[in-house]
């Protein structure tokens, strides 16, 4: 099979691979770039655990062909934090309790990213919307909800 | 056609643990050369938070910064055997083993801090913050950390221990079928509000109020936490997930999330919790668990708040739409019951 070549910004560095015809990005990233954040879960976007944001947009990376995000840039969980400091909204997981098993999470705090850099200040109606793509087993939604809310406004404080 | 409110409430009993044949759980101590301890052990965090309640359990029965405990559960290979994370055992049967383990390393921990001191064990105590003294004299001080040192380099001793806690096998009376499945208790009360539609039969949730009593709450956060998720599981169990229709057969049973359906974060209801703690004799620092009962009263209140709501019974899981409007049909049209 032919490979193609792929380069893209991968959390803010350039990477540059070559992929099978048909590969996704969830793989790309987990198997030929080691970025183990973004998880496998269902395989055919009906859990959110592999979201990634390409532009900033909230994606789901099991969908993603990864030829479609040449000379494009894919944020993932392992690009939040800068160096030892967390990022307000895995400050406020944390706070929160908002992950148990801690499978969903990865999916979970993209899409909120997702969410505050569009929003700054949600209601709580719109962080259900935003996370509504995302399947949590353990926790019952509610401390992660709370946890984006508490970012969010966590984050106005700061500024 | 309307939409009509109903309420609903159930109470329950939880066995912690099982009695298959007895049930014991294993717990290893032992002190590195840093004066830190590690806790060996086969049982299963998975999220509930196995390793953190150990941890405390492990720290507070050594007398040592819960900074200088670690859990290891890395292989049920090689650590010491345990039944299992499950039947809300986990804080209870393994919280009583690392509390005997701890114990039995503290004893060797005192006995060679003492002959550090030159003093007696039995005039030593230790302050919690990684250091041992005489009582009364806290000048007379080693930390845990020297003492660890000296044990393995001076000594010849292991800081160590060993625990196992056993439920044993409960016999049935022949003659009266009597039996003692369970040493201790928990206890619910669960009061749901729904709200069901009878032109689609849909459920909804509205609120729930409920009152747990699980001994003592070792860690209050992760109690409510595991009560917070809990509960999303028995409206998932009562409204939203099954293997059906052959289960356990598995033809024509959900293949993915799109059939095998659960309520989503906008499905869910305000919660109010009350924690009960009435500590249990023979629990880890009276502790018993919260483990499955978080999800159980859910279904009996929301199936008794159903029959509130429009005047049906529903007898089998999970109550879909169709079960509803079928058995609303059968009864000729809701029929609300006396407002609770």
């Amino acid at each position: 099979m032919t490979k193609t070549a792929l380069q893209f910004r991968h959390n803010g560095r350039d990477v540059a691979l070559f992929v099978d015809g048909g590969v996704n990005l969830l793989v790309a990233l987990r198997e030929l770039i080691g970025d183990m954040t973004p998880k496998f879960g269902c395989g055919q976007g009906g859990c959110g655990a592999c979201s990634v944001l390409i532009d900033g947009e909230l994606h789901l990376s099991c969908l993603t062909l990864a030829e479609t995000v040449n000379g494009r840039a894919v944020e993932t969980l392992d690009g939040l934090k800068d160096g030892p400091n967390l990022h307000p909204l895995q400050r406020a997981f944390m706070e929160q309790f908002a992950a148990q098993c801690g499978y969903c999470t990865p999916g979970m705090l993209m899409a909120a990213k997702a969410l505050l850099d569009r929003n700054p200040s949600p209601s709580r109606a719109e962080v259900i919307e935003a996370i509504s793509g995302n399947i949590c087993r353990c926790t019952g939604y509610e401390p992660i909800i709370n946890a984006v809310l508490a970012a969010a406004s966590g984050g106005r404080a700061r500024a | 056609m309307a939409k009509h409110r109903g309420r609903g409430i159930a109470s329950i009993n939880y066995p912690i643990g099982m009695n298959l044949g007895g049930d014991p759980s294993q717990a290893l101590v032992h002190s590195n050369p840093s004066g830190k301890f590690t806790v060996s052990l086969s049982s299963i965090d998975l999220g509930q938070g196995m390793k953190s309640v150990t941890r405390q359990i492990c720290a507070e029965t050594l007398g040592v910064p819960v900074e200088d405990v670690y859990v290891d559960t890395a292989d049920s290979d090689t650590g010491p055997h345990c039944m299992g994370s499950f039947a809300s055992r986990g804080t209870h049967r393994v919280g009583n083993a690392v509390m005997a383990a701890a114990k039995e390393a503290r004893g060797v921990m005192m006995e060679a801090a003492a002959e550090e001191l030159e003093v007696n064990a039995a005039d030593l105590e230790t302050d919690g913050r990684g250091n041992i003294h005489v009582k009364g004299a806290p000048h007379r001080s080693i930390s845990t950390k020297d003492v660890a040192i000296a044990a393995q380099f001076k000594q010849g001793k292991t800081i160590s221990g060993r625990g196992i806690f056993l439920v044993p096998l409960s016999e049935v009376n022949p003659e009266t079928g009597e039996m003692s499945p369970a040493t201790c208790y928990a206890h619910a009360c669960l009061v749901a509000e729904v709200e069901v539609d009878d032109e689609t039969g849909e459920v909804a949730m509205v609120r729930m109020d409920s009152a747990y009593e699980l001994g003592r709450a070792l860690n209050p956060r992760l109690v409510e936490q595991q009560l917070v998720g809990g509960a999303w599981m028995g409206i998932s169990h009562a409204l939203f997930e099954t293997p059906e229709p052959y289960y356990p057969d598995p033809a024509h049973g959900p293949r993915d999330f799109v059939e095998y359906l659960m309520p989503g974060p906008g499905d869910i209801c305000p919660h109010d919790i009350a924690v009960l703690e009435r500590p249990a004799a023979d629990g880890p620092f009276g502790a018993k668990g919260p483990g499955e009962m978080c999800a159980n009263p859910v279904l009996p209140a929301v199936a008794n708040a159903i029959f509130n709501a429009v005047g049906v019974r529903m007898d089998e899981l999970p109550i879909t739409p169709e079960k509803v409007l079928r058995a609303i049909k059968a009864q000729g049209g809701a029929r609300p019951q006396a407002r609770r």
